[in-house]
């Protein structure tokens, strides 16, 4: 009996149903999305009390929701050239997807700049501080995204993404299309209860 | 004998090893190694409780001995204590502050969690380590450099931050409000930030690592109850910490920025303050949203330690293992809708009140399933009362009588007599704080031998044990008849009310026992630093325990196992199973290898279990072939 006990059976390597790092950030994707959660209900809640300031969004919105999602797109399309290991593709797609998520951001650096022109301050009633809060805690993510994805760049140029290694692309595309995603919430959100 | 045989067997897998060679920092500081970050937790956190319990004991002087000359604190507080020998009002509101935050989340969260999160998980799963080393060695730092922020505020001029733990504003949203709501109440807030980042680092390493990395046959129904806690825990703080992230960043606009997300028509000193179209009630839905899912953070890891060492040392399987798993399943969603229980008296209207009431009272379900499964656990048991036991059963003492208080607090018409009195500390010291810290010393009396290698001295366990069960007893029991007098929570002093006098004996006793429990803990500060050098040399298996972490060796270094990572062929509570020739089954044991004991549905399952490990040493032989 005793021999059968330490009869340690080999582990051939244990079937991990996902990489561990994609775990981790699908996780990580949890806590940013209970973060505006809390954020949106905080504005429903807060608004449903009255006082509230109304005023018109910035329609630079649009445009920026159009930067975002056709980032998105490109990141995606460089994704695909990673699988199909076409690189001149792949870097191409890239670097169209991070020179969009940074137009994205001037884009939403001027929807402040509408914001003060339209006499929305930071500071004042909570109507336009949490738009502000929105976008910039949201901004802050993408800064975020975009480093990644310029990691991620300068790995392809260095050989290191393509169709046998594509982990770091993967991940870096979740997240991009997560902030996306997110902004797209955020922006119907705003659309709807202003 | 196994361990003879365990040690040669390993040597033929020395090649799987890698070489370490660690200086002192990469092993005792910047380490990435799961066992020393939960010692580096345990440490703090042993650190963490001396200054919290230090800070209540200052604060139960005041409360107990109203008329005593403080003079010869001087020496410490300096000038928070007048000329008079008094203590200073304000300094007394951070002290009862600073408790509460320390204890909350310094102690019973990263002490707790950290710890035994950390330290368990791989170990019982059969993990060579966490899914990533760095981010839980980015989760200690960012607690450690939380903590020094918070400590470096016990000692600026203003004094830490006053508002009380759970820091409403417009009190700590308003540096003139008082001395506490300066540059206290932003250092508080920045450790609190750091803090939430080291847990939710932690979090998503624990969750990632019981997801991905079980060992082979560790499926979720054969995990033990431990791990289940540990994973319910990390998913309550991944889902709530992040809620008190956004609520404390919108105090940080108000307070320094100049927004109004909390404050509107204040006026201090006569003056209107500009702030307008804010509402504080909206931060304690925020805060709430955290703040009662947290209790379950700091209850969840100390119930699943207990159902660990009840089972081990009453030699019985856990009586309901499903049913604790649902009733913490169960927990654990509750936990998140019923946080407007804590603000029945903010206004809020009287039919949603009704609504989070009976919420509230839904809880008092799961946990009394879970305490009746630790009592039919200890039933007819063969009961060895280790002090890890008689902490668990302290435990589940303290959840009886503390979670009965619950159901009185929940109701929110009484809540309305009961809200921010001294019925309310009695009830959540009891229920959270005590039985947690139960856990906690539970935790650290059963897996101290696999921590250090050595036993803690059991003869000054039980003193440590009685003087504590009794003392937080004579501490909390108390409280709960001057809360129903009305005593209000936080208040410097009665000796103004007429009605006060009649308990002044009664706090005095309070005061009397808290300094007693105190002093006591130092026998565990003593026993646990003295045995780590000094103690009894451990065996392997001490408690003749079934779980994965006492097949390492004594002092498991790297990876855990020295060779292979142990299968796992069955649930972790086969203890006294009829037919046995001992009364405990490691998790290792095969079915096929325990005939004379196995259930008729067992007994099937040994075919397929053959036929897996054939398969395996086929596979084992090519491997072997290749190298």
């Amino acid at each position: 009996m005793m021999e059968k006990e330490l009869q340690y059976v080999d582990m051939v390597e244990q079937p991990i149903a996902m990489h561990p790092k994609k775990f981790a950030l699908w996780l990580f994707m949890v806590t940013v999305v209970m973060i505006f959660a809390a954020l949106t209900s905080a504005y429903i809640v807060r608004q449903a009390e009255g006082n509230w300031l109304d005023y018109e969004l910035p329609e630079i919105f649009w445009v920026t929701s159009g930067i975002v999602v056709l980032s998105s797109a490109c990141l995606q399309w460089a994704y695909y050239s990673a699988k199909r290991d076409n690189l001149a593709q792949l870097r191409i797609g890239m670097v169209a997807a991070v020179v969009l998520g940074i137009a994205f951001l001037v884009g939403q650096w001027y929807s402040w700049v509408a914001l003060v022109d339209r006499e929305v301050f930071f500071v004042g009633n909570p109507a336009g501080s949490f738009l502000y809060v929105f976008t910039g805690l949201h901004a802050a993510h993408l800064i975020s995204g975009v480093i990644f994805l310029i990691i991620v760049l300068i790995s392809t140029f260095r050989y290191k993404v393509h169709s046998q290694s594509m982990t770091t692309m993967e991940m870096a595309t979740t997240y991009w299309h997560f902030l996306g995603g997110l902004w797209i919430y955020l922006f119907m959100f705003l659309l709807l209860n202003h | 004998m196994a361990t003879a045989s365990v040690a040669t067997h390993d040597a033929a897998y020395d090649h799987h090893d890698h070489e370490h060679h660690d200086n002192f920092v990469t092993k005792y500081i910047f380490s990435t190694d799961h066992k020393m970050i939960a010692k580096q937790y345990l440490v703090s956190g042993i650190f963490w409780a001396v200054i919290g319990g230090f800070l209540s004991i200052l604060f139960r002087l005041q409360l107990g001995f109203p008329d005593l000359n403080l003079e010869f604190l001087r020496p410490l507080l300096g000038g928070w204590i007048d000329e008079a020998g008094k203590l200073d009002p304000t300094f007394y509101l951070a002290l009862v502050t600073m408790h509460g935050t320390i204890m909350v989340f310094f102690v019973l969260t990263a002490g707790l969690s950290g710890t035994f999160s950390n330290f368990l998980i791989p170990l019982q799963i059969g993990a060579r380590d966490m899914a990533s080393g760095f981010m839980n060695m980015l989760s200690y730092w960012m607690f450690f450099v939380s903590g020094v922020i918070m400590f470096i505020s016990l000692f600026i001029k203003t004094g830490p931050a006053g508002g009380g733990w759970v820091v409403y504003p417009p009190l700590s949203a308003l540096e003139q409000a008082i001395p506490g709501s300066g540059l206290g109440m932003t250092l508080w807030l920045v450790a609190m930030t750091f803090f939430i980042a080291s847990s939710l680092l932690g979090g998503i390493n624990y969750i990632t690592t019981v997801i991905n990395l079980r060992t082979k046959g560790m499926s979720f129904s054969r995990l033990p109850l431990t791990i289940w806690a540990f994973f319910l825990t990390a998913v309550i703080g991944l889902l709530s910490f992040p809620v008190l992230f956004s609520a404390a960043l919108l105090l940080v606009f108000d307070r320094s920025f100049g927004t109004s997300f909390y404050l509107s028509d204040i006026y201090i000193g006569g003056e209107a303050l500009p702030n307008t179209g804010g509402s504080p009630v909206l931060y304690q839905h925020l805060f709430w949203f955290l703040g009662h899912p947290e209790v379950y953070i700091v209850l969840l890891p100390a119930l699943g330690i207990t159902s660990e060492v009840i089972a081990t040392n009453s030699r019985k399987p856990i009586f309901g293992y499903k049913a604790m798993i649902i009733s913490m399943l169960g927990i654990t969603i509750l936990s998140f809708i019923v946080w407007a229980h804590h603000m029945f008296v903010s206004g809020m209207n009287p039919f949603l009140g009704s609504i989070f009431m009976f919420l509230t009272l839904i809880i008092a379900v799961p946990s009394a399933v879970k305490v009746f499964n630790y009592l039919t656990t200890l039933w007819r048991g063969n009961l060895i009362f280790t002090p890890a036991m008689l902490f668990s059963i302290g435990l589940v003492s303290f959840f009886i009588s503390g979670g009965l208080t619950g159901i009185f607090l929940g109701n929110s018409a009484i809540d309305i007599q009961l809200h921010d009195t001294y019925f309310v500390v009695a009830h959540f010291h009891l229920v959270m704080g005590s039985a947690s810290f139960f856990g906690m010393l539970a935790g650290v009396y059963h897996w101290f031998p696999k921590m250090f290698g050595r036993m803690m001295d059991a003869r000054l366990g039980y003193v440590h044990f009685w003087l504590t069960f009794v003392g937080v007893y004579m501490v909390f029991f108390p409280m709960h008849y001057i809360g129903i007098a009305g005593f209000p929570r936080r208040y410097y002093s009665w000796t103004n009310f007429e009605f006060s006098n009649m308990y002044t004996d009664l706090n005095m006793f309070v005061s009397a026992a808290a300094i007693i429990t105190f002093a006591s803990q130092f026998i565990f500060v003593f026993n646990f630093f003295y045995s780590m050098y000094r103690g009894r040399k451990a065996t392997q298996n001490p408690w003749r325990s079934n779980t994965l972490e006492w097949t390492t060796p004594v002092n498991p270094g790297h990876g855990n196992w020295p060779g292979e990572i142990p299968t796992v062929y069955r649930w972790p509570y086969d203890y006294s199973k009829p037919g046995a020739a001992e009364d405990f089954i490691p998790q290792t044991v095969p079915l096929s290898a325990t005939p004379e004991s196995n259930l008729p549905h067992e007994q099937e399952q040994v075919k397929l279990e053959m036929e897996i490990m054939k398969e395996e040493s086929e596979v084992l032989a090519a491997n072997g072939s290749n190298h």
